[in-house]
C-alpha cells in the first residue's frame, strides 16, 4: 500500500496521533510544545473526531499543574487522556504523575523537551526537563526525528495500555517539535490495527463509578506503605518488553522496526557512542559515515530509557565494543554523572561488562548545536590513551577545560542534497514562505525535504533564518546549515547587509540572492566590502531582485514572502519554472484561498511580477569603501564588546565559558549599544507648533523620544542640526527645551505622532511631530541624540511628578526594549522607572515583558547618571507575586534589622544622625535624596569599625533607603497561573505594587485565552470566541479592603494613569494596577493602539477607576470612577480589532450573540461599580462615636 | 377601493412603497418584518466590492502580519476553517430572502473593477434577485479626471453589467451630474431599465476641538424629497427608464408626491430605521385615504401627473428659485 506522504513538524505529526487516541486532552501553553494543544484545539474546534468517532474534548487550564490535575482526574473517571507540555510545565507536572503511576494508569504525557529555568530561562531543547522525571515511575520513549516522533505517539500509546504504566514520550524540542519534514502518515486504519481495543475498554473498567464504587488515593502508614509500593515491581518488570512488542507490532503494520535501544555502526566495533533524541539522528548518520571510511565504531540510539532496559542495552552492544562514550543532553550539576551515563555504567556492570571503559559528557543544552564534528571528536575522544572521564562538546569551556576539541570543518553532508538558507524579517513573511516552499519540494517532487527556522529574541524587527534542505537521500541533519555548506542564500532584507555576515554560509561557487534596493546597475557599488570580496572570492552567482518595489506595487506591503519564494524557485532549478509558478500559486490558494479572492490575487500578481523583475548581476571588482557596522559601538564597556557584541553579531556559540558570570548576572543599560536602525520613518520635531506637554515622551514604547529641559548654556557645543526652544514651563523659565529622538532605536511606530496634540493652525495635518524617511536624518540626529543625553537631566528634586510634562522630564531607565513596535505594555513599565526606577526591586513574571526585559544579548533596564536604576528578576511564570513579596520582606527585615542596630550607635554615629534617620520622611524625592545622604554619612562613619554590629549595620543599611517594589507580569500571570499567589501576597497587606499589563490574552506564547480575555473575542482555545465574560481581578482584590486598586489606560487618560501609579507607590500597602494594553495579539493598527483605548472606554469595556483604602479610613467611598457612563456600544469598540471582527466572519449568529451578552457585561458591570461608588462609608465616624 | 398597484423594472408591485437599500435588508426578520407591514419589494443593501477587498486583505493582513514572526509566537489567533467574506455571505443572503419573502427582493451592488462589476452582477442574479441595482458611487477627486471620460466610463460600465445578465438592471444615480438629462438618456441607451434619484451621500463633518474630520450618519428628512421630486417630474415622459424617488421619503405625501412627478416607486430608507416598518401601513391608509376623498383609481392614474411635460407652467421647474419669487413681486396688481 502506498503510504500518504505529509511534510510537516514534530508538533504537528505528534499531535495528530495523540489527538486520534484520546477523549480528553487537558493542556496549558508553554513553548515549545504549545502547538500540539493548539492544533489539538482547532481540531476538536472543527469536529475532527478520534479513532472512535467522536470529538476529543480539550481544555485548557490555568497552569500545567492544573492540567495535570485534570489529566489524573480525567484518567480515574477512565477516558483515554493526554497532555502536552514542557519545561518548567513538566516539573509542574510532576507531583501528579507520582500519583498517576502509583495507581497504575495507562497514559501518554507528549512531551517537546526543553531547558529548565535555571541560571537563566531557555526556551530550546534539551533533556533537562525530562530527565527530571525519571524517578517519577513513568516509563519514558524517546524520538529522534518528526517521523519517529509521530510513530512513537502511537507506539507510547500501544505499551502504556498493555503495561498500565504511563508513558513519557518525548523528543527534542526546538528540533524535532518545530523541523519541517517529509514523513509517512499513520493512517486511521494503522492506528486502528495498532490499538488493542480490549485494553482501552479495561481501561474503562479501571475507572471510577458509583456504580461500583472503590477508594482510591487513601493515606497509609508505616505499616503498609512500602509494601504497597513494592506491588508494582512486576509491571515495571514487563513494560520494557511489552513496549518492544508493541514495536514489533507497529513493524508488522508499517514497515518500520524500531527498538527499545537501536544499534548501528560496525558489527565489530570497538568505539560507541549512546545517545538519545534528535541527536540520535546525527550519532547515526555519522558513524555510518566513518564505518564506511573503515572506522569500527557505532552508536546506540536509546528509544527506551525508563524503565531502563538493562537486558536490552547489554544485547545491543556488540561484544566487540572496549569503549563507550554516554552522551546525555542536560546537566545535574553534583552528580557523579548525568543519568544517562549512569545507567550506562550500572547496566555495564551489572552485566558483567565492567571492563568497558565508559566515559561521559555533555552536549547540546538549550538547543546547542550538535554536528557530526562533535560525534566525530567524541568518538575520537574514546581512541585516546586518557579520554576525558566526563566532558562536555559544543561549547569552549576553558574554565573547568571539560570541552573536547571539534573540528569544525569535518562535515557528513551529502553532495546531492540542496542547501538553502533565508535570512529575513519576521514580519516579511520569510518563514511562511520557506514552510510553504517545503510543502512544496517535499509533496510534489520526489526530494526529501527539511525545513528549520531559528528567530532571534526581538519582537519587532525579528531577524529569522530559514534553512531549508532538500534532494534525493534522506535527511537526517538535525542541524542548522554550516558555513561554507549553502549552496543558496538569500537576503530578504536590504539592511541586513550592514550587519549580519550571511555569506560566511555560502558554499564557494553558490548561488546568493539579495533583495536589492537598487537595480542590477548600481548595486555592485552599494555592497559593503566584506559582501563584494566574499562574492568575488567564493565565486558566488549573484542575483537581484527588488522586492520592495514589487510589493508595493502588487500591495504586498511590506511582505516579501511570495515574492523571493518565486525568485528563489525561479533561480534554484528545483522544478522546471513552469511547474514552479504553477505549484507556488496551488499554495497560495491553499493557503489563503479562504481569506478571499482578492488575497490570493495579490499574491497571484506579486508572483507574475517577480521573474520580470528578477536579475543575474556580474559581479565587478573590489570598488566598496564602507565596511559592515561593528555588532556595537567601540566605546561601549568592555563586557558589552566583547562579550554581548559577539552574541549580536550572531556569534555567540563561540563565546568561552570563562567569559560569562557564574550566576547568570547581567549588567543592565546595554541595550543602548545594540543598535538595530529600524525604522523606515522617524518622528521629526517641529519647535514651532510644540507646546511641550510631554505626551509623546509618556506613550513611546521604546523611550525613543525624550524632552529635556537644560540649561542654554548647553546649546554652545551643540551640533548643527540640534534643535531648541524656550521652555514653557512654568518651573523653569528662562531655560531651554528640545524633543530629541533616537533615530537608531526608534521602531517608527507613530504612536507619538498619533498622540500629538499640537496642529498647525494653517494646516492640520501638521503636527509639532511628524513621519519623515529615516536614513536622511540617520547620521546628524544619532549625533543630536548623543549630544541630547549628554545635557544633565534635572534634578529629581526639582522636578514635580504630578503632572503629565513634568513626570515626563525623568529619565526613563526602561529603553530601546526589543518589544513590539507600538507596544502597550512597555509605556507604563516605564513610567514606573521614571517615577521609582532608582529605587525600585522589579519581580517580573515570565512573559513579553520577561523576554523583552530580560532576554540577551542585551537589557532596556537601565540606570541614572548616578548610576541608579532598577534591579531587575525573573522567578517563574506561577510564582512572581510571591516572589516579589520575598523581596519586600527582605527590605523590610533588613530596614527594621537597621534600625535595630542603630539604637546602639548613637554614640559613634551622634544622635542627631540616628534620630533623622529613623524618623526620615521618605515621602518625597527630597526626602529620600537626604535620606541617601545620612546613610552616605553612616556608611563613611562606621567604614573603619571592626565592630561585628558596626560591619552589620552597614551591610545592611541601604535598606534604610525608601525601596519601592514592583510586581510586574502579564494576564496569563495574573489571572492564572500566578493568580493563587497574587491573591495571597494582596491578603498580606504588604507594601508592594502589582502591575498587571492586561493584554487579555497570552500575547508571548502566541494567543491563548486567559481568563482576562473578554467575551466575544476569538482566542487560541476559544476559537468560537469565548463564550464567557473576562474575569474582574479588580473587584476581587477590592473585596479586601485594604488593597489600593487601580484599573488604568493610558490611552484614554494618561493624568489617571499617572495619578494611580504616584498613589499606588504611596500607599503603605499591596497595590494592584491593572493597565489595559493593547497588543499585537488584538489584530489592529498599532499605531491606532491609543485610539482604541479610548474606545474600550467609552464603551465600558474598560471603566477606569481608582480604590483607594484610605479615603475609606477618612469615612469616604474609596471607589472613584473615572470614566464616563458608557457612550458608544463595546461593538464599535471591538469590531476594529480582528479578534473580535474574524467571528463576524466565522459565525456570525454566534459573534452576534456573544457581541450582545459584552454589551450586557458592560452595562452590569458600570451598574455595579455606580452602585458600589454610591455606598456611604462612615466607618471612620463610627469609630470616633 | 382605489388601486395601489404598480410596476418597477417590469415587476408587478402591490403599491409604491418599497424599501430602499439599507441594513433593514442584513436580517431575514427585518426584512420579514417590512413585508408583513406592507412595503411593496425590497432593495438590498449594497455589494461593496471595495469593502469586500477591503475585509479580505485587512483579514490575511492581521492574521499573517503576525505569524511566523518570532519562536514563541507562531501566530497569534487560531486557523479557523472558513471565513465567510466577500461576496458569499451577500449571495446567501440574496437567497435567503428569496426563499423567506415573497415581494420582489431587488440586489445593488457597488464595484471598484471592471470585472468584479460584471461577476458579481451575474452572482447576484443567479442568486435569485429579481432585478439589480447598480450603485454609481464614486467621488470624482483627480483634477486630470474629466466629467466625460467618467461619465463614459460609467456609460461603459452599464453598458457591460446590463449585457451581463437577463435581470433588469437600475441604475442609482448622483444628483452631481452636469447635464444629468443627457446622462440619464446615455444610462437607459445603455441598457439601463430603470434610474433611481438619488444616491445620499454621507458627509464628513469636522469636530473643531480635535481638529479632526468625523463621520457620522445623518438620516435624511422631507425637505430632502424636492431634490429627486424636481429631476423625476424633468426625466418623467423623456425616458423610456421607470423612475424610482429615493431620498427624503417619509410621509404618505412624499409618496403621492413622488408618485404625480412620474416615479413609479418611492424608496424608503431613514423613514424606515428611524420609526420601523411599523410606519408603513398608515402611510398606505392616508394614501388610500387621500386618493379615495380625491377620487383617483389608482396609483398609476396619478404617476407622472405632474411632470415638467404635465404641468402648466413647465418652466417652475427650470426656473431657480429667486426668480420665481421676482415674477411673483411683478405679478402684483
Amino acid at each position: 500500500m502506498k503510504r500518504p506522504v505529509i511534510t510537516i513538524d514534530g508538533n504537528e505529526a505528534t499531535a495528530s496521533v495523540a489527538h486520534r487516541l484520546s477523549e480528553v486532552i487537558a493542556i496549558y501553553p508553554i513553548t515549545p510544545s504549545s502547538a500540539m494543544g493548539e492544533f489539538s484545539d482547532e481540531w476538536s474546534a472543527k469536529g475532527k473526531k478520534n479513532l472512535w468517532g467522536t470529538v476529543p474534548a480539550v481544555i485548557e487550564m490555568q497552569s500545567e499543574g492544573g492540567a495535570a490535575g485534570a489529566v489524573h482526574g480525567a484518567l480515574q473517571t477512565g477516558a483515554l487522556t493526554t497532555t502536552f507540555t514542557a519545561s518548567q510545565g513538566l516539573l509542574l507536572m510532576i507531583p501528579n504523575m507520582y500519583k498517576i503511576a502509583g495507581e497504575l494508569t495507562s497514559t501518554v504525557f507528549h512531551v517537546a523537551a526543553r531547558a529548565i529555568a535555571a541560571h537563566a530561562l531557555s526556551i530550546y531543547g534539551d533533556h533537562q526537563d525530562v530527565m527530571a522525571c525519571r524517578q517519577t515511575g513513568w516509563a519514558m520513549l524517546s524520538s529522534g526525528s518528526v517521523q519517529e516522533a509521530h510513530d512513537f505517539a502511537a507506539i507510547s500509546q500501544m505499551a502504556t495500555l498493555k503495561s498500565r504504566v504511563p508513558f513519557l514520550h518525548f523528543f527534542d524540542g526546538f528540533r524535532t517539535s518545530h523541523e519541517v519534514t517529509k514523513i509517512f502518515q499513520l493512517t486511521d486504519d494503522d492506528l486502528r490495527a495498532l490499538i488493542d481495543e480490549d485494553l482501552v475498554r479495561a481501561h474503562r473498567a479501571r475507572a471510577l463509578s458509583p456504580e461500583h464504587p472503590v477508594l482510591r488515593g487513601t493515606a497509609q502508614n508505616p505499616d503498609v506503605y512500602f509494601q504497597m509500593r513494592e506491588t508494582v515491581n512486576p509491571y515495571y518488570a514487563a513494560t520494557p518488553a511489552l513496549t518492544q512488542e508493541a514495536m514489533d507490532k507497529f513493524a508488522q503494520v508499517t514497515g518500520r522496526q524500531y527498538h527499545l535501544f537501536d544499534y548501528v555502526g560496525h558489527p565489530q566495533a570497538e568505539r560507541v557512542v549512546v545517545i538519545m533524541g534528535s541527536g540520535g539522528e546525527t550519532a547515526e548518520e555519522t558513524v555510518n559515515f566513518l564505518v564506511a571510511k573503515g572506522e569500527k565504531v557505532g552508536a546506540i540510539r536509546v528509544r527506551m530509557y525508563r524503565p531502563f532496559p538493562v537486558e536490552q542495552f547489554l544485547k545491543a552492544l556488540p561484544a566487540s565494543v572496549k569503549s563507550v562514550a554516554v552522551l546525555d543532553r542536560t546537566k545535574e550539576p553534583g552528580a557523579t554523572g548525568e543519568p544517562l551515563y549512569l545507567d550506562v555504567v550500572d547496566a555495564l556492570v551489572e552485566g558483567g561488562r565492567g571492563n568497558v571503559k565508559v566515559i561521559g559528557g555533555r552536549y547540546g543544552l538549550s538547543s546547542k548545536e550538535f554536528t557530526p564534528a562533535m560525534v566525530k571528536a567524541t568518538l575520537d575522544e574514546l581512541s585516546k590513551p586518557q579520554p576525558k572521564k566526563h566532558f562536555t562538546v559544543g561549547i569552549v569551556d576553558d574554565v573547568a577545560h571539560t570541552s573536547l576539541d571539534v573540528d569544525a570543518s569535518f562535515s557528513i553532508e551529502y553532495e546531492e542534497t540542496v542547501r538553502c538558507l533565508f535570512f529575513g524579517l519576521g514580519s516579511d513573511g520569510t518563514v511562511g514562505a520557506n514552510k510553504n516552499s517545503i510543502k512544496i519540494i517535499g509533496e510534489e517532487t520526489d526530494n526529501y525535504a527539511q525545513g528549520y527556522f531559528y528567530y532571534d529574541s526581538k519582537k519587532s524587527g525579528t531577524v529569522t533564518m530559514s534553512h531549508l534542505r532538500f534532494g534525493p537521500k534522506p535527511i537526517r541533519a538535525p542541524y542548522l546549515i554550516e558555513m561554507n555548506q549553502a549552496s543558496f542564500v538569500a537576503c530578504h532584507q536590504f539592511t541586513f547587509l550592514e550587519r549580519v555576515d550571511m555569506l560566511k554560509y555560502a558554499k564557494p561557487g553558490g548561488t546568493f540572492l539579495l533583495n536589492s534596493l537598487y537595480g542590477p546597475e548600481e548595486i555592485w557599488d552599494n555592497l559593503p566590502l566584506e559582501v563584494q570580496k566574499d562574492i568575488v572570492e567564493k565565486k558566488l552567482k549573484f542575483y537581484v531582485i527588488n522586492g520592495y518595489e514589487v510589493a508595493e506595487k502588487t500591495g504586498m506591503g511590506g511582505r516579501m514572502n511570495t515574492i523571493m519564494q518565486t525568485a528563489f524557485f525561479a533561480i534554484s532549478g528545483v522544478l522546471p519554472r513552469e511547474q514552479a509558478i504553477a505549484e507556488i500559486k496551488h499554495a497560495i490558494e491553499k493557503t489563503y484561498g479562504k481569506r478571499g479572492e482578492a488575497v490570493v490575487k495579490m499574491n497571484f500578481d506579486a508572483v507574475d511580477a517577480t521573474v520580470s523583475n528578477l536579475y543575474e548581476v556580474k559581479p565587478g571588482k573590489i570598488t566598496a569603501t564602507k565596511s559592515r557596522r561593528l555588532p556595537v559601538p567601540a566605546e561601549a564597556p568592555e563586557f558589552v564588546r566583547n562579550v554581548l557584541g559577539q552574541i549580536i553579531d550572531a556569534d555567540g556559540d563561540n563565546i568561552p565559558v570563562s567569559a560569562f558570570p557564574v550566576d547568570g548576572t547581567f549588567p543592565t543599560a546595554t541595550t543602548q549599544w545594540e543598535k538595530r536602525n529600524l525604522a523606515l520613518e522617524i518622528p521629526v520635531w517641529e519647535a514651532d507648533l510644540c507646546i511641550q506637554c510631554g505626551k509623546c515622551v509618556m506613550v513611546c514604547p521604546h523611550a525613543v523620544i525624550r524632552h529635556k529641559v537644560y540649561d542654554k548654556a548647553a546649546l554652545a557645543s551643540a551640533p548643527e542640526t540640534f534643535k531648541s526652544m524656550d521652555s514653557k514651563f512654568k518651573e523653569f523659565p528662562g531655560m531651554a527645551y528640545t524633543v530629541q529622538v533616537a533615530p537608531e532605536d526608534c521602531t517608527g511606530c507613530t504612536l507619538c505622532v498619533e498622540v500629538c496634540p499640537a496642529k498647525d493652525k494653517t494646516q492640520v495635518g501638521r503636527k509639532a511631530l511628524n513621519m519623515a524617511p529615516q536614513p536622511p536624518l540617520r547620521e546628524s540626529e544619532a549625533k543630536n541624540w548623543d549630544f541630547f543625553m549628554e545635557i544633565p537631566d534635572l534634578d529629581r528634586k526639582l522636578v514635580n511628578p504630578s503632572t503629565i510634562k513634568n513626570s515626563q522630564l525623568l529619565r526613563p531607565l526602561f529603553e530601546f526594549s526589543g518589544a513590539c513596535a507600538g507596544c502597550g505594555e512597555t509605556p507604563y513599565v516605564k513610567l514606573v522607572t521614571q517615577l521609582f526606577g532608582d529605587r525600585a526591586v522589579v519581580a517580573n513574571a515570565t512573559g513579553c515583558s520577561s523576554i523583552y526585559g530580560g532576554n540577551l544579548p542585551t537589557t532596556p533596564w537601565s540606570v541614572d547618571s548616578k548610576g541608579r536604576g532598577p534591579a531587575w528578576s525573573n522567578s517563574l511564570f506561577e510564582d512572581n507575586a510571591e516572589f516579589g513579596l520575598g523581596m519586600r520582606l527582605t527590605i523590610d527585615k533588613q530596614h527594621d534589622y537597621a534600625c535595630e542596630l542603630l539604637a546602639g550607635f548613637e554614640k559613634e554615629l551622634g544622635d542627631d544622625l540616628v534620630s533623622a534617620i529613623l524618623k526620615a520622611d521618605q515621602s518625597t524625592e527630597a526626602g529620600i535624596e537626604e535620606q541617601r545622604e545620612r546613610v552616605a554619612t553612616l556608611k563613611a562613619k562606621l567604614a573603619n569599625s571592626q565592630d561585628s554590629r558596626a560591619r552589620d549595620l552597614v551591610s545592611v543599611a541601604d535598606a534604610l533607603v525608601k525601596k519601592s517594589v514592583w510586581i510586574m507580569g502579564g494576564d496569563g500571570w495574573a489571572y492564572d497561573i500566578g493568580y493563587g499567589g497574587l491573591d495571597h501576597v494582596l491578603a498580606s497587606g504588604r507594601n508592594v505594587n502589582i502591575l498587571v499589563l492586561d493584554t487579555e490574552v497570552y500575547s508571548n506564547t502566541g494567543g491563548q485565552a486567559s481568563k482576562s480575555t473578554p467575551r466575544a473575542a476569538v482566542a487560541k482555545f476559544a476559537m468560537g470566541g469565548k463564550g464567557l465574560p473576562k474575569k474582574d481581578l479588580g473587584l476581587i482584590a477590592m473585596s479586601y479592603g485594604y488593597v489600593y486598586v487601580a484599573r488604568v489606560a493610558m490611552g484614554a487618560n494618561d493624568q489617571q494613569t499617572l495619578r494611580a501609579f504616584l498613589e499606588a507607590e504611596a500607599y503603605d500597602g499591596p497595590s494592584l494596577i491593572i493597565a489595559y494594553s493593547h497588543c499585537i495579539a488584538h489584530g489592529y493598527d498599532m499605531a491606532k493602539g491609543l485610539e482604541q483605548q479610548k474606545l474600550a472606554v467609552q464603551s465600558g469595556h474598560w471603566p477606569m477607576y481608582r480604590y483607594d483604602p484610605r479615603l475609606a479610613e477618612k469615612g469616604q467611598n474609596p471607589l472613584l470612577i473615572e470614566s464616563k457612563e458608557p457612550s458608544i456600544p463595546v461593538s464599535q469598540y471591538a469590531y476594529n480589532e480582528t479578534r473580535y471582527r474574524m467571528l463576524t466572519q466565522m459565525d456570525e449568529a454566534r459573534a452576534e450573540k456573544l457581541m450582545a451578552e459584552a454589551q450586557h457585561d458592560a452595562k452590569a458591570r458600570w451598574t455595579l461599580y455606580q452602585q458600589m461608588a454610591a455606598m456611604h462609608y462612615n466607618g471612620s465616624e463610627n469609630k470616633e462615636n | 377601493m382605489t388601486d395601489l398597484s404598480t410596476t418597477y423594472l417590469g415587476l408587478k408591485l402591490k403599491n409604491p412603497l418599497v424599501a430602499s437599500a439599507s441594513p433593514l435588508s442584513k436580517k431575514l426578520d427585518k426584512a420579514k418584518q417590512l413585508e408583513e407591514a406592507g412595503i411593496s419589494a425590497v432593495v438590498m443593501y449594497s455589494l461593496f466590492e471595495e469593502q469586500i477587498i477591503h475585509e479580505s486583505l485587512e483579514l490575511d493582513h492581521y492574521l499573517t502580519r503576525s505569524s511566523d514572526t518570532g519562536a514563541e509566537a507562531m501566530s497569534y489567533f487560531p486557523e479557523s476553517g472558513t471565513y465567510s467574506l466577500g461576496p458569499d455571505k451577500y449571495l446567501e443572503m440574496v437567497s435567503s430572502l428569496k426563499k423567506t419573502l415573497s415581494i420582489p427582493v431587488i440586489g445593488s451592488l457597488n464595484g471598484v473593477s471592471r470585472g468584479g462589476w460584471t461577476r458579481y452582477a451575474r452572482r447576484i442574479q443567479d442568486a435569485g434577485a429579481d432585478a439589480l441595482e447598480l450603485n454609481l458611487y464614486y467621488m470624482a477627486t483627480d483634477p486630470n479626471l474629466k466629467s466625460e471620460d467618467l461619465e463614459n466610463a460609467q456609460v461603459e460600465l452599464v453598458s457591460e453589467v446590463s449585457s451581463a445578465i437577463q435581470i433588469p438592471l437600475a441604475v442609482k444615480l448622483s444628483p452631481y451630474i452636469t447635464s444629468l438629462s443627457n446622462f440619464a438618456h446615455r444610462l437607459v441607451d445603455a441598457g439601463a431599465k430603470g434610474l433611481v434619484l438619488f444616491n445620499r451621500f454621507y458627509q464628513p463633518d469636522f469636530d473643531l476641538d480635535e481638529l479632526e474630520i468625523v463621520h457620522s450618519l445623518d438620516l435624511s428628512t422631507s425637505a430632502e424629497l424636492r431634490l429627486p421630486l424636481r429631476w423625476v417630474s424633468i426625466l418623467s415622459g423623456r425616458t423610456q427608464a421607470d423612475l424610482a424617488i429615493t431620498s427624503g421619503v417619509h410621509t404618505a405625501a412624499d409618496v403621492l408626491k413622488g408618485m404625480m412627478a412620474g416615479a413609479k416607486v418611492t424608496m424608503m430608507a431613514s423613514a424606515l430605521l428611524q420609526n420601523g416598518p411599523k410606519i408603513v401601513a398608515p402611510m398606505l391608509d392616508q394614501i388610500q385615504a387621500w386618493m379615495k376623498e380625491r377620487e383617483y383609481e389608482s396609483i398609476q392614474q396619478m404617476q407622472g401627473s405632474m411632470s415638467q411635460q404635465a404641468v402648466a407652467e413647465p418652466a417652475a421647474f427650470e426656473r431657480a428659485n429667486y426668480m420665481k419669487v421676482l415674477d411673483s413681486f411683478r405679478n402684483l396688481p
